[in-house]
């Protein structure tokens, strides 16, 4: 009897637990706008300590990266690597990103980011995202930086270089 | 002779390491692990600049000395900038008389949608465009929005990131207004 208790207890506790983890999933990826970042698929993204696992490890297939936000702050840091392609939220940014890729194959591992503010605010990766599924690329991370590009990569002591 | 021939053949090695280890700095030094970042900044002093607001005239931190300076780095990309940025017009009113001054720095690639979104706004305090370089020298600015506090002294008090509470900001800037 008292197994009994104890054990309902626990449910209850982890239905409770579960509810309230899908409450607050719902509202961080509620979509705010049909190209917010918040309306990218999650099985599309890709967390900062897996892709920087993938750079350092030896004979993985690296994938392009791209920086599509500003170019102010891709000067300051920006993945080591990583080119400007762009501001997701113009439409000179997506012809910019567009025209970049024009000519690559399709099956090319494709990495974008931006980190320019929080992850549901973000207005670049969302229209990126979105010029690049349309182009038919079938290989698109987009990394999820959860505050900005400096507390969720540079800070993590990740490499990162300076300048245009 | 042969003397020469093996004299030659260390200058050419001590070229090549040279070489090499010039290579290896200059790697090294762009590819940087450590990002300096603004928390650093806490309780120093600010880093003075000279900058030309979006109206033409000068503006550099040094002219408001003896002021508490509100420095806010923001772009028009940025959604929760734009929620600050009426309540700090407002604050400039409202504390503008004991002593605040509020800076606007655009992080924005071009001028022309910093200048039409501050007319929208019509913000009453200066604004300018900032860069990579302004950003380096407050520690690096990866992220929007970020609000620094000033105190009367030049040093910086509190650092503000991301979506943030105004409240605390607000009630630091009344707390620092009663400081000397």
């Amino acid at each position: 009897m008292r197994f009994s208790l104890s054990k309902r207890a626990v449910m209850v506790a982890v239905l409770a637990m579960l509810c309230s983890l899908q409450g607050r999933a719902a509202s961080q990826w509620a979509p705010l706008s049909p190209a917010s970042a918040s309306s990218i698929p999650q099985s599309q993204l890709i967390q900062p300590d897996e892709l920087n696992q993938l750079l350092h490890t030896r004979g993985a297939e690296k994938p392009l990266i791209l920086q599509v936000g500003s170019h102010v702050l891709f000067a300051q840091a920006h993945i080591a690597g990583s080119e400007y392609a762009g501001p997701g939220s113009q439409d000179a940014g997506v012809q910019q990103l567009r025209a970049r890729l024009a000519s690559l194959p399709r099956k090319t591992l494709i990495v974008i980011y931006c980190g320019c503010c929080p992850w549901s605010r973000c207005p670049n990766v969302g229209p990126a995202y979105k010029a690049l599924t349309e182009m038919g690329f079938t290989r698109v991370k987009v990394l999820y930086l959860a505050d900005n590009l400096g507390a969720d990569w540079a800070d993590k002591g990740f490499p990162v270089e300076t300048g245009r | 002779m042969r003397l020469d021939d093996s004299a030659i053949r260390a200058a050419r090695s001590f070229r090549r390491m040279l070489l090499a280890v010039l290579v290896c700095v200059s790697v090294a030094s762009a590819t940087s692990r450590a990002v300096p970042r603004a928390q650093n900044l806490l309780n120093k002093k600010a880093p003075g600049f000279a900058l030309t607001d979006l109206s033409g005239q000068s503006l550099t931190l040094a002219q408001f000395e003896g002021k508490v300076v509100l420095l806010n780095f923001w772009a028009t990309w940025c959604a929760p900038c734009q929620v600050e940025m009426p309540v700090f017009a407002a604050w400039q009113r409202k504390y503008g008389p004991q002593g605040l001054q509020i800076i606007g720095i655009s992080m924005d690639d071009e001028v022309g949608p910093a200048r039409s979104l501050a007319a929208t706004l019509q913000l009453n305090y200066p604004v300018a465009m900032g860069d990579e370089r302004l950003g380096a020298r407050y520690g690096g600015v990866l992220g929007l929005p970020l609000t620094l506090l000033i105190d009367r002294n030049g040093i910086v008090r509190s650092r503000f990131q991301g979506e943030t509470d105004l409240k605390p900001i607000e009630r630091q800037v009344a707390a620092l207004l009663t400081q000397p």
